[in-house]
């Protein structure tokens, strides 16, 4: 298969932008898409140009490093697939695909594809945790019983790989997915219910401080989630943010 | 036997003494401490943010050590244990089917082939327990039965349900767990994270290591940083085989930069090849995608009794659902009837290598086995039907209730499968190939987890402690968690006890600048070289090299030949090599290079090593060294003894110390799973 890239070209946070053409030819329809971002940069360096910087590690779905916006669509065309789950067999051949990084002012251009996510890290500092310490002498694991049906919704908001496509793709950058995808795991867990309120609190603050725009529940979110994190946590985690301005902790 | 060196020395590993069950007791009582107000003036340099270095960074600064964490990735929840899938071992005996600590130290010990401390595993062991405690109470959510009790289920090589598990995503959910711990410091300011930070080089004074020469991958800068102790988590190193499970940026750099300062590697040669991946489909392959061993559990393993079937299969006239139950050979329950479709993953990988030698593989390249869910959808699907009162089900009721089943186990698994390779394994069985997966050697420790550079420590994946020849399923999390959250923080504190008088360690001094000259040498020649070759090539050809003569099979002649082919391709590399931009901007193809280049060194000493071992254990096989039957056939007499090597220059030409492996409380027996 071949195609044409229409790839967006930044050489750091400071610096402008472009979208800059390449063909790459003879993909085959197996091969993931960073692979044949691979075949790309093979090619550039062997001319002599500058590879096409982007974040990638896993290749598996799982560390939620890699960040593309395909064709107008966090992670490509397909639903419940990050990038590099993502395979050309997915594209026509001959079809131009346009590559851009995720746009978000919280979100700042490293390089070409790479965008910095610290925003994300630092939202988690502010509350996304348990707060108890590993040295001490936790109860057992089976003293307190969790309701199946608990524990399995707490996964499901547990299993956010925290890659930013919520993000991208909100029309306000917002990040109440990746916050209430935390704040839900921990409000459905026994273990999170001390914290609750201040942990709420804490994480909103901070995704405002971050400049991450509001949430009008359009649900765009939900639909690029490569991990189908659910619209639902966003309720649960504005039930709990009213309740912790009437609530003293 | 070789005749070891004039200068090898016999390696102390401190163990403790007394009876195996008090040795940490005792130890914990015994060594030194650090009281609050001293931990204060101490600081600790962490590299990598796996589940050993999250726990280790955020056990110390609770503890009140300040310390500093560096990954290379854009945040520490990215490391590679985010990926693991199956499960994490510990002896809590919830199912009653008489596990125990004893029965995890040895499943362990025996898993690894004897070549193990008993020491460290039964340590190992002990500390299970509490590991599970830890993580529920962060809310880590583990999977649970409708009593709201802790599920467990089986991994291979054993025969208890000790395995705790977060459907196939257990590694993230601990992850995130530790990454939580880790996160809550960093906001009280206790732990300075350093995200897209490279370690350079370990710097040593006065024979200690007292910092490192780290590089800002974003903005290039190389910056000293000093500690009274560096602590290496930097995982495994199985990308010296270019396609593996690990992640495109797992890599050898940290513990091979300590290499060449003086610790030595140990073991090196020992690798894990996990028998149940997803096969290479193409020369462009960039890495391969495990299928957790969990679906052995439920899985039946098999190729076709017949070539002719073969044939059928390979061009496309028959598929695998077409083929009898009768024409099927079913081989691990075949040879292995005690543990079936759950012996170990070396002896799993070796059966697959010698059907598909045999002419038996099911895809067009000959390298695939079917994992196949039929027979457990049917299982699962009757057993569903009775819960729910169907009287009479149709085959496809039975059918459609048990993919429920079988989803509600192993969803995202199946599902993962279905994106790379467009196939529905509901309805088909999977294909699948050993893949190599995690690397058992590492940098040598003794039993306090310190290297043989004073004030060095190495933690997780990236040591050679507790898996010896052969790593059991779902240990590599226990062992990680274990050494992070409780082993480590106390081992520390015996060495730091003579610090609380040193006073900040100052980055100012000869050492340092030396150590950052070299490294921006390095990065200036790497940049300036005329070469043509992109760097993937060369890890492409270091990757051939390994796993066709130091993989699943070895013998003295192909080590041979591969040390010679590994040295061209060095010489080569540094000629031909061929590195895009600048050195102070964003420039991952640099990144690469360091990396790759450390790698080739690393594959030079891990032929040496498996040449040296003239045995076959867990998984180091060398052809010469088998039972008629095929299986391994180790030499107690000759080898029962870690292999521990000092840098001189030339990989291949390092200095072999040896470990002499005491059993004291286990006998040492041919493994058989039969």
């Amino acid at each position: 298969m071949d195609f044409t890239l229409k790839i967006w070209r930044q050489e750091g946070p400071q610096d402008e932008g472009r979208m800059e053409s390449y063909p790459v030819k003879g993909i085959s329809d197996e091969m993931s898409f960073l692979e044949m971002m691979d075949v790309l940069n093979d090619q550039l360096i062997r001319e002599g140009k500058d590879p096409v910087a982007f974040d990638h590690d896993c290749r598996e779905g799982i560390c939620g490093m890699c960040s593309m916006f395909i064709n107008g669509e966090a992670h490509g065309p397909n639903r419940k697939t990050t990038t590099c789950q993502l395979h050309m067999r997915s594209f026509k051949d001959g079809e131009t695909i346009y590559i851009e990084p995720w746009r978000a002012s919280a979100f700042p251009v490293v390089k070409d594809l790479a965008v910095d996510r610290s925003a994300f890290d630092r939202i988690i500092q502010a509350g996304g945790y348990v707060s108890v310490n590993s040295t001490g002498n936790p109860l057992d694991g089976n003293a307190i019983p969790i309701p199946k049906h608990d524990a399995d919704e707490a996964f499901n908001a547990a299993t956010c790989i925290g890659c930013g496509a919520c993000v991208a793709t909100c029309k306000n950058a917002s990040a109440m997915l990746f916050a209430s995808a935390k704040v839900s795991q921990l409000a459905l867990l026994p273990q999170g219910q001390p914290e609750r309120m201040s942990r709420v609190q804490r994480m909103v603050d901070q995704m405002d401080k971050e400049g991450f725009g509001n949430c009008t529940n359009t649900g765009a979110c939900e639909v690029e989630c490569p991990k189908g994190i659910s619209l639902d946590n966003i309720a649960r985690m504005n039930r709990d943010y009213l309740k912790s301005q009437v609530t003293e902790e | 036997m070789t005749e070891m060196p004039e200068h090898s020395v016999a390696l102390d590993a401190k163990i403790p003494k007394g009876p195996l069950a008090e040795k940490w007791t005792q130890h914990k009582n015994n060594i030194r401490l650090v009281n609050p107000a001293n931990k204060r003036l101490i600081d600790v340099i962490v590299v990598g943010t796996g589940l050993a270095g999250s726990s280790a960074a955020a056990s110390l600064a609770e503890m009140g050590y300040n310390v500093k964490a560096f990954c290379f990735q854009d945040s520490p929840r990215r490391a590679h244990s985010i990926a693991a899938q199956g499960g994490i071992n510990a002896a809590k005996n919830y199912q009653n089917d008489g596990d125990s600590v004893y029965r995890l130290f040895y499943d362990t010990i025996k898993g690894g082939d004897y070549r193990s401390r008993e020491a460290n595993v039964h340590r190992l062991a002990e500390v299970s327990t509490n590991i599970i405690d830890q993580c529920v109470a962060q809310g880590v959510p583990f999977a649970r039965d409708y009593g709201g009790m802790l599920d467990n289920r089986s991994f291979g090589g054993v025969q208890v349900s000790r395995t705790f598990y977060a459907k196939g995503q257990t590694g993230q959910q601990l992850l995130l767990g530790a990454y939580g711990a880790l996160s809550r410091q960093i906001s009280k300011g206790k732990v300075t994270m350093y995200n897209r930070h490279e370690l350079m080089d370990v710097v040593t004074v006065d024979g200690k290591a007292r910092g490192i020469i780290a590089r800002n991958l974003v903005t290039g800068e190389v910056e000293r940083h000093g500690a009274h102790a560096v602590v290496l988590c930097s995982g495994g190193y199985g990308n010296v085989f270019f396609l593996s499970t690990n992640a495109m940026g797992s890599n050898v750099s940290a513990a091979w930069k300590a290499h060449r300062r003086g610790a030595y590697m140990a073991n090196p040669s020992y690798t894990q090849i996990h028998p149940t991946c997803i096969p290479v489909s193409g020369e462009y392959q960039s890495k391969l995608t495990l299928m957790s061993e969990s679906l052995r559990n439920d899985g039946r393993i098999w190729v076709p009794k017949h070539d002719t079937d073969v044939k059928a299969l390979r061009n496309g006239t028959m598929k695998p659902t077409d083929i009898a139950e009768d024409r099927r050979d079913y081989y691990l329950e075949r040879r292995y009837p005690a543990f079936g479709n759950l012996v170990p993953r070396d002896v799993a990988s070796r059966a697959a290598k010698e059907r598909c030698d045999a002419g038996f593989g099911v895809n067009q390249a000959g390298e695939a086995v079917y994992l196949d869910y039929a027979s457990a959808i049917d299982r699962y699907g009757r057993t569903e039907a009775k819960v729910q009162g169907i009287p009479a089900p149709s085959l496809e009721k039975i059918r459609e209730l048990g993919e429920a089943a079988v989803r509600a186990k192993y969803g995202n698994l199946f599902q993962m499968y279905e994106q790379i390779t467009d196939d529905n394994p509901y309805k088909t069985p999977m294909r699948i190939y050993p893949a190599v997966h995690y690397t058992m050697g590492g940098l040598w420790v003794d039993y306090n987890l310190q290297t043989t550079v004073p004030g060095l420590y190495a933690c997780g994946e990236a040591n050679f402690s507790d898996h010896g020849a052969n790593r059991l399923g779902a240990s590599a999390l226990m062992q990680g968690l274990a050494d992070g959250y409780f082993v480590l923080p106390y081992t520390i504190g015996d060495y730091l006890a003579d610090d609380i008088r040193t006073g900040e360690i100052s980055t100012d001094t000869p050492e340092f600048a030396e150590a950052e000259k070299g490294v921006q040498e390095r990065i200036s020649q790497l940049l300036n070289n005329t070469g043509k070759t992109p760097v993937d090539d060369f890890h492409r050809r270091l990757g051939r090299i390994m796993w066709n003569q130091c993989g699943m099979s070895r013998n003295a002649e192909g080590l041979k030949q591969a040390i010679a082919d590994i040295q061209a391709l060095r010489a080569e590399f540094e000629k031909d090599v061929c590195v895009p931009g600048r050195s102070d901007r964003y420039n991952p193809e640099l990144d690469k290079a360091g990396r790759v280049s450390d790698l080739i060194e690393l594959g030079e000493l891990m032929c040496k090593d498996a040449l040296e071992r003239n045995e076959s254990c867990g998984g180091h096989f060398r052809e010469e060294y088998r039972t008629p039957d095929g299986e391994a056939l180790r030499d107690d007499e000759g080898h029962a003894h870690v292999s521990a090597w000092a840098y001189t220059g030339v990989p291949s030409e390092a200095v072999h110390h040896k470990e002499e492996l005491k059993f004291e409380n286990v006998e040492l027996k041919t493994r058989s799973y039969k």
